[in-house]
């Protein structure tokens, strides 16, 4: 059993996982860092972006000055923005037979897996995980679509070229592998190859394993999956929370005896509390506003933002905001809350409970409907004619590099009243904030980040047990940034195994058993002895049939009735099968015993010597001679075929048969 | 041996009550808890003493499950867990536990606050009873102990029906309940996978007949309505509040935005309202078209259906009115029916004494109603028909099949079909008639490895024509079966091997030398076994297989040669045949 590593980002995971005869991947990230080296793409020219000075080397060579933008210190392409593929090379893609996905944000990569390396698998995700993930494709399309830029750089892609320059440019991995953003068609191609799952639904590949997604609290539809056979059993665990939030809880019990457990998307902020995070978005957006500044939240268009619209909701009328504007601006907007309201069975219990009532389960209906959130498919169009200020704004990219949020950066960067709120944690903000410096706007930096931190995940291991625990290696060491905390590091016995990109692990177990079916009337042939106390044996002859992976044990067919006359004839010419095998003997022949029975079958002149090891039974009559030790019994005879089966079965009286 | 018992208490050659008892490797399941529209006294709920009499139903069932929240399949539930008492898990999907409680407690309403009964369940036990409800995803496998699960399949008959799979081991049944295998206008077709039970339980109301298709029965129905309208007749239609009545909003809604009517459209207030929530928010378990539009326009928010208020019945002019109940026997849909019945211009649809022609009613008071208006019956139940069980049949590939929920001569029909398309065995059991099934499961047990991989890799040599025979050792402890190899058996149990050895004296007339009779000897079994490996090695003797043979001097007759050949056992076929053919002499060498 092996386990292929595609993706190095440990919360946008892609293995590939060589179980039985099946290949799995696990999950399907889009790396989208790469982005952050990019100059944003403004929806409306900006002269600010298309005046920064061209980049030029130390020595003044200015070649790449078209390519490469300068911005307070930090070096930028550009360009069309590009994505970090998970390796397609380790491992020929169109070998896999199927993709699981654990979550929506898990799954962005799929178009370029599904459509370009001859994939013709299935794709196993919930209904939710599909209709959302749709709607953040759609979105990621969207933003990139519609502000179409001429120039795509690759000179600087050049490896001699990129170690010339800055960091992080320099550093960049696998930049010659970095994709430009899919087309809705092929995302549509790539999500109809999807086959909906519901939680704890058994699904049989091929027969040999038996996948099953669980519930693991961290988003709509979110999934770990276990795979297993009968004697084995991998939990991929991928992006789990237990914390209550909007989804289901995580099902922990269901990870139980797992063989292997491979672990990715714990919290990318380990040190931060999300109830603490929440508090503080709400007071710093409330302080804010008071003051007559506007405050951007960049988001992605589903998951956190509904638990802090639900947070909003009961605050705003408390903290006396119930006169300022919330917009939610994306190309999903409407199709995102919508969504929301009718995935019942995948919520949280209160929320279930609402809808039994039947009420909306997310309160941003009641918003919408007292028109205190507006939600616009984008900034052109009724948004203009309705805005108001001063407002809280929700809208993409996370980034910073796309979508409207470029527009609100520079339209509010350059005053101080204005915040930006960070609230998604898979961008440094820092990094995502580089183009637009100098910037006088306040910037907050409140992750919410509702995956397993480590004090959870020693807890989950210690409850759930697996006998191995497979990792991304920065689980395995403390985080760059805070060596010295050792507590931020999974701690767990035997050590856990860990991977980076690239690499190939052999997962520690070996496979010993199968399952296989006795079918009834072979079961009532059976005849068991018991060998021990509550042990016993029957030996099993038997026809093996294997029809798609599943293993079948049917009754011998009957022997063909020889009639009478052929007999001879047939035993002579007929040749034997050889690899009819006959049971092994077990047990020791009793001399006496042996040559009473001898006596009693009409056998006379028996004598019996003794020898270092055991006896020989001589017949003298029969010119037969037999050995008996311990272990063994040798029996001498001329070619006399009826006294040798004769001998034959009186010796088997005495042996064991297995 | 091991057997399926089924004792329907209800729906066992009858529509209404329904009611399943199904024993199944030892574990018992009740399918459903209905009432019966039909009776107000006893018979009206199943008789739950036959399912035990001295012990307490909790310790006799297994689990309960309920396949949608028609009270025909639930209406008798909170009777029965907490006026009779049971406590164990009820299994139904989330729609099902949403609306269910909604529809007992009207249901209780009615016979205790109308119809002044006493001795009937209260609101209190309505929610205790569904404090005791486990809500099941579509296709997730649910747990029920260690041995027994089920699974829930889409039936589309009403929100959130299902068909249930239970499972023990090898061995499962699967209970339709209610089912549709068309897709209507607001609800998907009923879909199962090739899950090969031993039994299907399942519904046959239509039992013989063939439907015509949907979109005639809809033309029907608009064509008639809106002739009605035309005229400026008042239309009244009685329906329930929830499942069929979506479906003719959906489809007068749409009618009536294409032929742009102004006519007015009404919905009787109250439980109706709420229900179109209900289908608002569960809309994942409606039909694939609606699930796909409903960000741009969620069917369920009609432009053209207006809330009804009672006032609205005396208004001039056509209009359509949707009122509960749909039997026309009490309510809100019997006080417009005496309002409107005396005008001729006016349609309604459904009422059973209306239907069977009568046309002069006697109602409370000794008053008679004169029916002048038109009325129509338009079955649109979402019941699967003839066809349509057949093909669900086909779906399924059970090993029986078995009817309930229809009427005895119908299933008659329906049984020969079956049985003759399928070549299965079709009961059709009354209530408190038991079918007993004999069933044949297969044992699960765990193969070594190495065993089998040894008896694969044979298996895929050229001559695998013949059956091979796979010779193994079942260990058995505790209920641990594990078949491994001879070998490792021995070994496990710390046992040695017994080995017996055969040698036989062939002798043969051959003046030559032991070498020479040796050589002609390996010649010729090498012609004789060409399957089998034979080989002459350096020291004189011959192999075929392991089986060795040696040519040695007689001591006494230097024409004659002795051959030994010896085997041990496990060879002993091969080695019995190379003794018999040894002794049938050479082939003349050619010289």
């Amino acid at each position: 059993m092996k386990l292929y590593c595609l993706s190095g980002h440990p919360t946008l995971p892609c293995n590939v996982l060589k179980f039985k005869s099946t290949t799995i991947m696990l999950d399907c990230g889009l790396d989208m860092t790469s982005t952050l080296n990019f100059l944003p793409l403004p929806l409306v020219q900006s002269p600010r972006l298309s005046n920064l000075p061209g980049w030029s080397l130390k020595d003044g060579n200015a070649f790449l000055d078209k390519e490469l933008k300068e911005c307070s210190g930090h070096v930028f392409v550009d360009s069309v923005p590009e994505f970090c593929l998970p390796e397609t090379e380790l491992i020929d893609l169109s070998t896999v037979d199927v993709i699981l996905i654990s979550n929506y944000h898990c799954m962005m990569a799929l178009p370029y897996i599904t459509e370009h390396t001859g994939f013709s698998g299935t794709v196993y995700a919930t209904e939710p995980t599909v209709q959302i993930g749709r709607l953040l494709m759609e979105e990621l399309v969207n933003f990139i679509e519609r502000v179409p830029k001429a120039q795509s750089a690759s000179l600087w892609k050049n490896k001699d070229i990129q170690r010339l320059l800055p960091s992080p440019l320099k550093d960049a991995v696998e930049v010659s592998t970095w994709r430009r953003c899919y087309t809705m068609q092929e995302v549509n191609s790539a999500l109809s190859k999807i086959q909906l799952v519901g939680y704890s639904q058994k699904i049989e590949l091929f027969g040999a394993v038996q996948v099953t997604p669980l519930s693991s609290g961290y988003a709509l539809g979110s999934s770990n999956w276990i795979i297993q056979s009968h004697y084995e059993k991998v939990s991929y665990v991928s992006g789990s929370s237990l914390l209550t939030t909007h989804p289901q809880p995580m099902d922990q019990a269901s990870l139980k005896n797992s063989d292997v457990l491979i672990l990715t998307g714990l919290t990318q902020i380990p040190t931060a509390n999300p109830d603490g995070m929440v508090g503080e978005f709400c007071s710093n957006l409330a302080l804010t506003v008071r003051n007559g500044g506007n405050v951007l939240v960049p988001c992605y268009p589903s998951g956190v933002i509904y638990d802090l619209l639900e947070c909003l909701y009961q605050y705003i009328d408390s903290a006396g905001l119930s006169n300022i504007p919330f917009y939610f601006i994306s190309p999903v907007a409407n199709s995102s809350l919508e969504f929301s309201q009718i995935f019942a069975e995948w919520l949280c219990h209160n929320k279930q409970t609402k809808v039994y009532l039947p009420e909306p389960p997310f309160p941003h209906a009641e918003l919408i409907q007292t028109n205190k959130l507006k939600h616009y498919p984008s900034l052109h169009g009724d948004f203009s004619s309705d805005f108001r200020q001063p407002c809280v704004v929700f809208t993409g990219h996370p980034s910073l590099r796309f979508g409207d949020v470029v527009h609100f950066m520079e339209l509010w960067g350059k005053s101080s009243l204005n915040t930006v709120i960070f609230t998604e944690p898979d961008f440094s903000y820092l990094e995502a904030l580089a183009p637009y410096q100098p910037l006088a706007m306040k910037c907050i930096y409140c992750p919410i980040d509702t995956r397993l931190n480590f004090i959870q995940v020693s807890k989950l291991l210690k409850e759930v047990q697996p006998l191995h625990v497979v990792c991304p290696e920065q689980y395995t060491q403390p985080p760059p940034a805070q060596s010295h905390r050792m507590d931020l590091m999974i701690d767990c016995q035997p050590p856990a195994m860990s991977y980076r990109r690239a690499e190939v692990l052999a997962l520690p177990f070996k496979r010993r058993y199968e399952k296989i079916e006795i079918m009834p009337e072979l079961a009532d042939a059976l005849v068991p002895m018991e060998i021990k106390p509550g042990i016993s044996l029957a030996t099993v002859s038997a026809v093996l049939h294997t029809k798609d992976n599943k293993h079948i044990l049917q009754p011998p067919p009957r022997p063909a009735q020889p009639t009478g006359g052929k007999k001879r004839k047939r035993a002579t010419e007929d040749i034997p099968d050889c690899k009819v095998l006959k049971p092994l003997l077990s047990g020791s022949i009793p001399v006496e015993q042996f040559v009473q029975t001898l006596e009693k079958h009409g056998f006379s002149d028996i004598k019996v010597e003794d020898t270092a090891k055991g006896h020989i039974v001589l017949l003298q009559e029969a010119e037969t001679l037999i050995q008996i030790e311990e272990d063994s019994t040798h029996i001498i005879c001329d070619n006399d075929e009826m006294l040798r089966v004769r001998l034959r079965d009186l010796v088997l009286k005495f042996l064991q048969k297995f | 041996m091991p057997e399926i018992r089924v004792t329907p208490l209800g729906a066992g050659q009858d529509v209404g009550r329904s009611c399943i008892l199904v024993s199944i490797a030892g574990k018992n399941v009740m399918l459903d808890c209905g009432m019966h529209m039909g009776f107000n006294d006893d018979r009206r709920f199943p008789d739950f003493s036959y399912i035990t009499r001295n012990g307490r139903l909790t310790d006799f069932l297994d689990c309960v499950i309920i396949s949608h929240f028609h009270l025909d399949h639930c209406g008798a539930l909170p009777y029965f867990s907490e006026m009779v008492g049971y406590d164990g898990p009820i299994y139904m999907t989330h729609p099902t536990q949403a609306i269910c409680p909604i529809l007992l407690e009207d249901y209780r309403k009615i016979a205790v606050d109308k119809k002044g009964e006493a001795n009937f369940f209260t609101s209190q036990m309505i929610k205790d009873c569904m404090k005791k409800v486990v809500a099941v995803h579509l296709h997730q496998t649910v747990q029920v102990d260690d041995e027994l699960e089920i699974k829930a399949y889409y039936a589309g008959h009403v929100l959130g029906a299902a068909m249930f799979q239970i499972k023990v081991g090898s061995e499962s049944v699967v209970y339709t309940g209610d089912y549709n295998m068309t897709p209507d206008r607001h609800l998907g077709a009923a879909w199962i996978d090739r899950c090969r039970p031993n039994l299907l339980i399942t519904e046959s109301t239509y039992a013989t007949t063939i439907r015509d298709s949907k979109r005639c029965r809809e033309r029907d129905f608009l064509k008639k309505v809106h002739e009605a309208v035309e005229h400026g007749g008042k239309v009244l239609i009685p329906v329930f509040a929830l499942g069929r009545a979506q479906e003719l909003c959906i489809l007068l809604e749409t009618f009536w935005e294409r032929m742009n009517l102004k006519a007015p459209i009404y919905f009787s207030t109250g439980l109706t309202e709420k229900a179109n929530h209900y289908y608002k928010l569960f809309i994942t378990w409606t039909n694939q078209k609606i699930r796909k539009t409903f960000v741009q326009r969620n069917m369920f928010e009609f432009k053209h259906i207006k809330a009804f208020d009672r006032a609205f019945a005396d208004n001039p002019g056509p209009m359509v009115v949707f009122a509960t109940p749909g039997m026309l026997h009490a309510g809100q849909s019997l006080q417009i029916f005496r309002k409107w019945a005396g005008n001729e211009k006016n349609m309604g649809t459904v009422g059973h004494k209306i239907l069977s022609g009568q046309r002069k009613l006697e109602m409370e008071g000794r008053q008679v109603l004169e029916v002048k208006m038109q009325v129509e019956y338009m079955s649109f139940s979402a019941h699967a028909d003839a066809k349509g069980i057949m093909q669900l049949v086909g779906q399924a590939e059970p090993e029986s099949v078995l009817l309930v929920h229809g009427e005895a001569k119908k299933m008659e029909f329906l049984k020969q079909k079956i049985e003759q398309e399928f070549r299965v065995n079709c009961y059709m059991p009354a209530n408190g008639e038991t079918v007993t099934l004999p069933t044949s499961p297969s044992i699960p047990v765990g193969i070594s490895l190495g065993l089998l991989k040894r008896e694969m890799a044979q298996g895929l040599l050229p001559d695998a024509k013949k059956p091979r025979l796979l010779h193994g050792t079942l260990i058995m402890k505790d209920s641990n079966f594990r078949l491994v190899s001879s070998e490792q058996a021995l070994k496990e149990l710390g046992l040695a091997e017994h080995q017996l050895r055969f040698t036989c004296r062939v002798h043969l007339h051959d003046p030559r030398k032991e070498q020479e009779t040796a050589m002609r000897v390996y010649s010729h079994l090498k012609s004789v076994l060409k399957d089998h490996c034979v080989q002459h090695l350096p020291d004189g003797s011959v192999t075929v297989e392991s089986i060795l043979i040696q040519a040695a001097a007689h001591s006494e007759d230097p024409g004659t040669k002795v051959l030994l050949v010896s085997w041990t056992y496990q060879d002993e076929e091969l080695g019995s045949y190379l003794t018999s053919l040894l002794k049938k002499g050479l082939p003349q060498a050619p010289s």
